[in-house]
């Protein structure tokens, strides 16, 4: 039987998410004394032994990330709470459990990269966690424990690519929410042409316990290439609709039975989609895989966001998929030719095939545009839009035959 | 330096070019729509991509740094499918018919499709918008049913005007090239100078004053300084059958090394004078409250005679020359000297001190 692991969610429904008494009594803030007294360069060497990689779905080594900031007399901490993979709630969950953890996190960063600045930048759908947050950062203001840094929260206006890093960064500057072409990277060159260090609430809301018990505990944990905690959200034909925080060892059949409980209505498995809207879909035959970044890779899937969405026997995949090519038709921010036209092809391409009035040679043309999408497009929204296509067609192809045109 | 290879064959190109400057200094030709040297970088149409060994993407040789011992590919196999899909795309969105179009034969677009062999597209199963092509400025026709959403336009607009009279509205595949709140150019900041007009790569931006008079490659582009003002912008008259069809500009810094290209409205769209039947060609001499042709000998002589006359009459300090911004600074300083040195007064102004 697998067991849950709680780093992140450590103080999860133990303490008062509005006091900062109470997180404190729980050790809080003592992580960024320690780190406040390190060396700026032997506590990103710490960050980066830990193997701490990127909970937003990229799964960079975070402390290598600060390792490029350049010194810099102005640079920026920016936390992801953009949350816009459909079926992801754990960023919320976190903040909203415990907002402290994420906010040492950001002190604990912006100490290793020398900023005084942090932005959260937080989804428009979620005001509520805008207050919640407004109201913790006061507390800490009036405790001083973040010392001489700065915490401001910024909403987003409901568009998925602004979880993207350099649209987000944009957004923030008050542009039109377009990811920018990289390199320069936000390390370098980001918020207003500073070194930023752009990272996701869960990465962020992990560093206290890395300081705290040291790297080699958390290098130990889960699976080696992408050790410690995933925080999973279980969402669809799934009996428990939760989330769960696992080590990265844990297997996806695991995450399905055992913390799920299985599939509703004693109904069968059919398919498995993870992390958010973009993931590639996963048949019954490879649900013995790891759930690491780079197990679901091998697989030509995705851990992405950690979204977990079960779909039983009686789903339809064609018109899943369909949803799905829509989903990116309607986000696709329309700077790049590939993305703007493909998604809009895609989905046109998705609702032929949909209603039974296409053939074969719409399902060849789709698979090329796709791969053209997948090394072509700017951003990572249209190199990943084709995903639950490629996947489907490879795992569940029968289900498009099914409503071909002879 | 920087060293790399391109398509089998080892280049240099100075430490910090990119891939695409790298390629084009020696001789290699990209593809490129939105890419412009003069404006801030976009790296968004994706027709300049190139395959590097060892990146498992496309790298967009217009932003992406050249740097040492790269081994990259310009037109392989899975580029050119790649440059093709986009082109179709495109094309699948695109109002052709350049029969009639101001751009034929200078269009980018059209040049790629026929480099690359797209006769037509292969995702043309509707979608295609239908924009009105109704803005009624007197200047410039905007047909964005051949927009190839490069934004060059807009870049332009702030980049070297500073005018941001448009931008991108609307996401996705309703992303379109518009003023605030979707309206005409007369009523947003447009000055009109038609900057966007001179980096448009394809037929969606063009001269409503140059229309139907002539293709690029039919006129004469004859190098000038505009007669408007005193800023001397270099321009070029476009002519046809010895008629002025229309102006453009050349942005070299050797051509135009005042205004690298930049026009303003006057410039750019205030050429049709030239051949109107009320221009006066020849000087006029009023006798008895009629005018009357003269040639220039006749009427300079008259002139220096009556200047001459009142100068002996009532002194040099009784007359007095005003000048006009629309002559050149050569002129201007021509007419300060003639005024000090022959009318011999310092009774001379300029209409720009007002
Ligand atoms: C279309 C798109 C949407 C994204 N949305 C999010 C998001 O909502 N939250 C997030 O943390 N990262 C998101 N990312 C990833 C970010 O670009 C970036 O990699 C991440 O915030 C870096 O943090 P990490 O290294 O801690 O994961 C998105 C990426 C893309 C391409
Ligand atoms: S891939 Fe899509 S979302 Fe990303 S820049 Fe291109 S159009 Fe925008
Ligand atoms: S814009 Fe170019 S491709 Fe389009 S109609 Fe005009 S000449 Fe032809
Ligand atoms: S109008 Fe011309 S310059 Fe502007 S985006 Fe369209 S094609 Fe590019
Ligand atoms: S009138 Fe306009 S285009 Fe002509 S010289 Fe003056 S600024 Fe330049
Ligand atoms: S020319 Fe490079 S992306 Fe457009």
């Amino acid at each position: 039987m697998g067991k849950e692991m709680r780093i992140v969610l450590r103080n999860a429904d133990k303490i008062d998410p509005n006091s900062i008494d109470d997180y404190i009594k729980a050790g809080g803030y003592r992580a960024l004394e320690k780190a406040l007294g390190m060396e700026r360069k032997a506590l990103i060497e710490e960050v980066k032994k830990a193997n701490l990689r990127g909970r937003g779905g990229a799964g960079f080594n975070a402390g290598m990330k600060w390792s490029f900031v350049p010194p810099a007399e102005v640079t920026y901490v920016v936390c992801n709470l953009d949350e816009g993979e459909p079926g992801t709630y754990k960023d919320r969950t976190i903040v909203q459990k415990d907002p402290h953890t994420l906010l040492e996190g950001m002190a604990i960063c912006g100490h290793a990269i020398n900023s005084q600045k942090g932005y959260i930048y937080c989804r428009g759908e979620y005001p509520y966690v805008v207050e919640h947050l407004n109201r913790a950062i006061d507390q800490a203001r009036r405790k001083g424990v973040l010392g001489n840094f700065d915490i401001e929260v910024r909403m987003g206006g409901g568009a998925y690519v602004c979880g993207e890093e350099t649209a987000l960064i944009e957004s923030i500057e008050g542009h039109r929410g377009e990811p920018r072409f990289k390199p320069p990277f936000p390390g370098v060159a980001g918020l207003w042409a500073e070194p930023t260090v752009v990272n996701n609430v869960e990465t962020f809301a992990n560093l206290p316990e890395i300081l705290n018990r040291g790297s080699e505990w958390f290098k130990a944990i889960g699976a080696a290439s992408y050790p410690g905690t995933k925080v999973l959200t279980l969402t669809g034909d799934v009996v428990n609709r939760v989330a769960i925080e696992v080590p990265t060892d844990t297997t996806i059949r695991q995450v399905i039975y055992e913390f799920g409980g299985g599939i509703r209505n004693g109904k069968k498995f059919k398919a498995v989609q993870i992390g958010g809207t973009s993931g590639g879909f996963i048949p019954e035959s490879l649900l013995d895989t790891p759930i690491d970044f780079d197990s679901m890779r091998g697989i030509g899937a995705t851990l992405g966001t950690g979204a977990v969405l079960v779909m039983d026997e009686t789903r339809d995949i064609v018109d899943i998929v369909t949803r799905i090519a829509k989903f990116f038709e309607h986000e696709s921010c329309g700077k790049c030719n590939p993305c703007r036209e493909g998604t809009f092809r895609n989905f046109e391409i998705m609702t032929k095939i949909n209603r039974g009035m296409a053939a074969v040679q719409d399902v060849e043309k789709m698979s090329l545009l796709c791969k053209v999408m997948q090394k072509a497009c700017l951003c990572g929204l249209g190199q990943a839009a084709p995903g639950p296509i490629v996947t489907t067609l490879q795992h569940f192809r029968h289900e498009y035959e099914r409503k071909l045109l002879a | 330096m920087v060293t790399l290879t391109v398509n089998g064959k080892q280049i240099q190109a100075p430490k910090g070019s990119t891939i695409l400057e790298a390629c084009r200094l020696n001789g290699i030709e990209v593809p490129t729509l939105c890419y412009d040297p003069d404006l801030r970088l976009a790296g968004s149409c994706r027709m300049c991509l190139v395959e590097v060994k060892g990146r498992p993407l496309f790298l967009a040789s217009c932003v992406a740094p050249a740097e040492n011992g790269m081994v990259v590919e310009t037109e392989s196999t899975d580029i050119v499918e790649a440059r093709r899909v986009v082109l179709e795309l495109l094309a699948a969105r695109h109002d052709f018919n350049c029969q009639t179009c101001e751009k034929n034969g200078d269009c980018k677009f059209q040049d790629y499709c026929y480099q690359y062999g797209v006769k037509e597209s292969r995702f043309t199963d509707g979608g295609r918008h239908v924009y009105p092509i109704d803005d009624p400025n007197p200047f410039i026709e905007r047909d964005y049913n051949k927009c190839v959403m490069c934004t060059r336009c807009v870049r332009a607009c702030e980049d070297i005007t500073n005018a941001r009279a448009i931008n991108v509205e609307n996401r996705g595949h309703k992303a379109k090239i518009a003023t605030a709140f979707d309206g005409d150019l007369a009523d947003s900041p447009c000055v009109f100078c038609g900057q966007c007009v001179m980096v448009c790569p394809v037929g969606a931006l063009t001269s409503k004053v140059s229309a139907g008079k002539g293709r690029a490659y039919e006129v004469e582009k004859v190098v000038t300084t505009c007669t408007y003002c005193g800023t001397g912008c270099t321009l070029e008259l476009n002519v046809k059958d010895n008629k002025v069809v229309g102006v453009t500009s050349n942005r070299s810094e050797e051509y135009s090394p005042v205004n690298k290209g930049a026009l303003c409205v006057k410039g750019r769209f205030g050429w049709d004078f030239i051949h109107s039947s009320d221009r006066l060609t020849t000087p006029l001499i009023k006798e008895n409250g009629e005018f009357r042709e003269a040639s220039w000998d006749e009427a300079l002589d008259l002139v220096a005679t009556r200047l001459q006359a009142i100068k002996e009459d009532s002194g040099p300090d009784s007359m007095a020359v005003f000048t006009s911004a629309r002559i050149t600074n050569e002129e201007n300083y021509l007419a300060q000297k003639f005024t000090r040195a022959v009318l011999g007064t310092n009774n001379v102004d300029h209409c720009a001190r007002l």
